[in-house]
C-alpha cells in the first residue's frame, strides 16, 4: 500500500481520493454548520502539515506556531474590519471596536490594510520573513532541542500578552463581527461553503508542497540534519540554513491557515493563538504521527473533532482526556497513528523499510 | 608527488588554562597515510578538532587548494573548512541511520548544489557516488538503511562520504576501532588506495595496524610532537620508548599502546 502510494500514479490516486472526499462527499453529506466546523478543522490541519515538516522531518519542536497562525489571522482580520468600516461609513473610517474604545483616528499601521492585495502579500511575506530572521538568529547559534521548544513557546505566550495590551488590535476580546470577506457577504451560506472549499484547496496544495519537499534532495538533507546535525556541517553544509527553510515553510503554512480561519470562524483573539492553542496544534501532529505526511492531517482533524464532540458533553473532562491521550501516544506509539501499519508489520517480522520506520 | 596539502604551524588549544595541544607543527602530504599516535590525552583528537574548526586555537592551518592556492583555515566556520576539502570521521561512526547508503553518499556529494537542485527529486545517482560505492564495497547495500549496516561498513560509508565530497585531506579518528582482522586489512588497503592523490591522517591506537600501513608517523605526547618519521625511525626514538614505558619495545603482547603516564586521559 505505502509502496504504491510512493509511485507517481499512487500519488495522483491519493490526491484524487482526498479531493473526492473534500470536494464531493463532505459538502453533500454535512450540514452547513458541520461543514463550517470541518473548514475550521482543516485550518488546524494546514498548521499541522507545517509542524510535521519542521518537527517530524526537521526535529524542531515548534511549540509556538500560534505566533505565525496569529500573525496571518490578525493581518486578515485587520483588512476585514477596515472593509466593514468602509462599507458602513465610507473610506478611512474607524472600525466599530475602535469607536467603542474611543479611538477617533485610524492608527498609521492599519492604513495599508485597506488594500486587499497588500493584505494578502503581507500574510504571505511578514510571518515568513519573521520566521527566517528568528530562525537564523536561533539556529546559527545552535540553539536546539528543549531550549528551542521553550523559546518558541515563550514567544507564543509573549505574543498573546502583547496583543491583550493593544487596544488598537482589539485587546483581550480580539477582532470579531466580520460581515464581508473580499466583498462576499459572510452571512450567505453559499459564501460559507466557498470558504470551506478554499480551506480544502489550500490543504491539498500545502500537502503537495510538503510532499515535494520530502521527496526532494532537500528532504533527505533535512532528515540528515535532524539525525546528525554536526555530521552535516562537516560535509560542508550550513545546517542552520537547512533548518530555516523548513521552519519558515511551517510558519508560512500556519499564517495562511490563520488567515483562512478568521472569515470561517468569525473571530480571532489572543485566546486562539497563545500557549494552549499552540500545544493543541502540536498534539494533533504527535497523535497522527509527526514523521509521516498524512499523519499530522489525520491527527489534527481527529483531535479537533474529539475536542468539539467531547467538550460539548463533558466540558471539564476533555482536558484530562487530552492529556491522557498525549501521554499514551508518546509512551506507546511514538510514531503516532501513522506508525500503526509499520508496527504491525514489525510484529509479523516482515522487513520494514527505512521510510516506513522513520 | 609528495606535496604538502595541509600545513599546521604552532597550534595551541587552550581549555581554560589546560593546554590540550601545545605548539604542534604538522604537515600532511598528498600520497601519504600519516598516522597520529600517542597516549590517551596526548591531544590527537583535539588537534583534529582544531583543524576542522570545532576547537578554538592559536597558530595557523594552511590548506593548499586547487582553486585558490594556500588558504588559512583558522577562524573559518566548520562548513566552510569542509568545503575547502577537509573531511573528517569520528571515533563512533556517524552516518545518517534513517537514510540509505546511496542517500548518505548523495548528500555528502552535494554540498555545492544550488537551492533549485536541492528542491527537486533525485533522478539518478551521480557517477561519483556510484564509483565510490564500488570503491568502499557497498554497491550491494545501496538501498540499505545505514543504521542496519555492520560496524565496519558504517566506517567505510563514512570514509566514502568524504570521498564523494571531494575532500583531499582526510582526518580519520580511529577508523578500525572494533573491526575484525579481515576488515582491518580491507580498510588499510582502502586507505592506501585513496591516499594516492590525497593526504590521509589516521588517529589510531592499534600498533600492528600502524606498522602495516603507515607511510609516516607522528607521535604526540602531552599536547606536543615527540617525534615524526617513518615507522622504524619513530619506534627507535629514545623519547618515544620512554613515554611508552613498560612496552619500551613497542611489540608488546597488547595491541593497544597503553601509556605509562596517561594522567590526562
Amino acid at each position: 500500500m505505502s509502496k504504491f502510494l510512493s509511485t507517481r500514479a499512487g500519488t495522483w490516486t491519493g490526491f484524487g481520493a482526498a479531493a473526492l472526499v473534500l470536494f464531493g462527499a463532505a459538502p453533500l453529506l454535512l450540514s452547513g454548520f458541520r461543514l463550517g466546523l470541518l473548514a475550521q478543522f482543516l485550518c488546524y490541519a494546514i498548521v499541522a502539515v507545517g509542524i510535521g515538516l519542521a518537527w517530524g522531518r526537521g526535529g524542531m519542536l515548534t511549540l509556538g506556531q500560534g505566533v505565525f497562525f496569529g500573525m496571518g489571522a490578525y493581518l486578515m482580520a485587520m483588512h476585514m474590519k477596515l472593509a466593514d468600516a468602509e462599507f458602513r461609513n465610507g473610506p478611512g473610517s474607524v472600525p466599530d471596536f475602535m469607536e467603542l474604545a474611543g479611538l477617533r483616528e485610524l492608527p498609521g499601521y492599519w492604513v495599508p490594510f485597506a488594500s486587499p492585495v497588500f493584505t494578502i502579500a503581507a500574510i504571505l511575506v511578514l510571518p515568513t520573513a519573521f520566521a527566517v530572521l528568528l530562525g537564523l538568529a536561533v539556529f546559527k547559534r545552535r540553539v536546539k532541542g528543549a531550549y528551542f521548544a521553550i523559546l518558541s513557546q515563550a514567544l507564543a505566550g509573549a505574543f498573546a500578552i502583547l496583543l491583550i495590551g493593544q487596544q488598537s488590535m482589539g485587546g483581550f476580546n480580539g477582532l470579531s463581527r466580520f460581515r464581508y470577506f473580499f466583498g462576499y457577504n459572510l452571512d450567505d451560506p453559499v459564501n460559507q461553503q466557498m470558504l470551506y472549499f478554499i480551506a480544502a484547496g489550500v490543504l491539498l496544495v500545502v500537502v503537495a508542497v510538503a510532499l515535494q519537499l520530502r521527496r526532494s534532495r532537500y528532504g533527505e538533507l533535512l532528515v540528515a540534519v535532524r539525525d546528525a546535525e554536526e555530521r552535516v556541517r562537516f560535509l560542508g553544509y550550513d545546517a542552520a540554513n537547512v533548518k530555516v527553510v523548513a521552519y519558515a515553510t511551517a510558519a508560512l503554512f500556519a499564517a495562511v491557515a490563520g488567515a483562512i480561519f478568521v472569515p470561517i470562524v468569525g473571530i480571532i483573539s489572543p485566546a486562539n493563538i497563545g500557549i494552549v492553542p499552540s500545544i493543541m496544534f502540536l498534539l494533533g501532529v504527535a497523535i497522527g504521527g509527526r514523521a509521516s505526511l498524512i499523519g499530522p492531517v489525520i491527527g489534527a482533524l481527529a483531535v479537533a473533532y474529539a475536542q468539539t464532540a467531547l467538550s460539548e458533553q463533558f466540558p471539564s473532562a476533555w482536558t484530562y482526556a487530552q492529556g491522557l491521550l498525549f501521554i499514551v501516544v508518546i509512551a506507546l506509539l511514538p510514531g503516532g497513528i501513522a506508525s500503526i501499519a509499520a508496527a504491525t508489520k514489525r510484529f509479523r517480522r516482515e522487513p520494514v523499510t527505512a521510510e516506513a520506520a522513520a | 608527488m609528495s606535496q604538502a596539502a595541509l600545513t599546521c604551524a604552532n597550534i595551541e588549544v587552550d581549555f581554560d588554562g589546560f593546554k590540550a595541544v601545545n605548539g604542534v607543527d604538522l604537515t600532511l602530504d598528498r600520497g601519504e597515510v600519516h598516522f597520529l599516535i600517542g597516549p590517551n590525552g596526548a591531544g590527537k583528537t583535539t588537534l583534529v578538532d582544531a583543524i576542522t574548526g570545532l576547537a578554538r586555537y592559536t597558530g595557523s592551518v594552511v590548506k593548499d587548494t586547487a582553486e585558490k592556492g594556500a588558504v588559512e583555515l583558522r577562524g573559518k566556520k566548520v562548513h566552510h573548512i569542509a568545503r575547502h576539502g577537509i573531511g573528517r570521521t569520528f571515533q563512533t561512526a556517524t552516518v545518517f541511520e534513517n537514510l540509505t547508503v546511496a542517500q548518505n553518499l548523495d548528500i555528502a556529494a552535494g554540498s555545492g548544489r544550488s537551492p533549485w537542485a536541492l528542491l527537486r527529486r533525485r533522478k539518478h545517482l551521480p557517477d561519483t557516488v556510484v564509483n565510490v560505492m564500488e570503491q568502499i564495497g557497498l554497491t550491494g547495500q545501496a538501498a540499505t538503511p545505514a543504521g542496519i549496516l555492520a560496524h565496519g561498513q558504517k566506517q567505510w560509508l563514512e570514509i566514502g562520504m568524504l570521498l564523494v565530497g571531494d575532500a583531499d585531506v582526510l582526518l580519520l579518528d580511529e577508523p578500525i576501532a572494533g573491526m575484525g582482522h579481515d576488515e582491518r586489512e580491507t580498510t588499510g588497503r582502502l586507505l592506501h588506495d585513496i591516499a594516492t592523490d590525497r593526504a590521509v591522517a589516521v588517529v589510531e591506537h592499534d600498533m600492528d595496524f600502524m606498522r602495516a600501513f603507515a607511510s609516516r608517523v607522528t607521535v604526540l605526547h602531552a599536547g606536543a610532537v615527540l617525534a615524526t618519521g617513518s615507522v622504524d625511525e619513530v619506534s627507535n626514538h629514545p623519547r618515544v620508548q620512554e613515554v611508552y614505558l613498560g612496552t619500551a619495545h613497542p611489540t608488546a603482547p597488547s595491541n593497544d599502546m597503553e601509556p605509562a603516564d596517561a594522567a590526562t586521559a
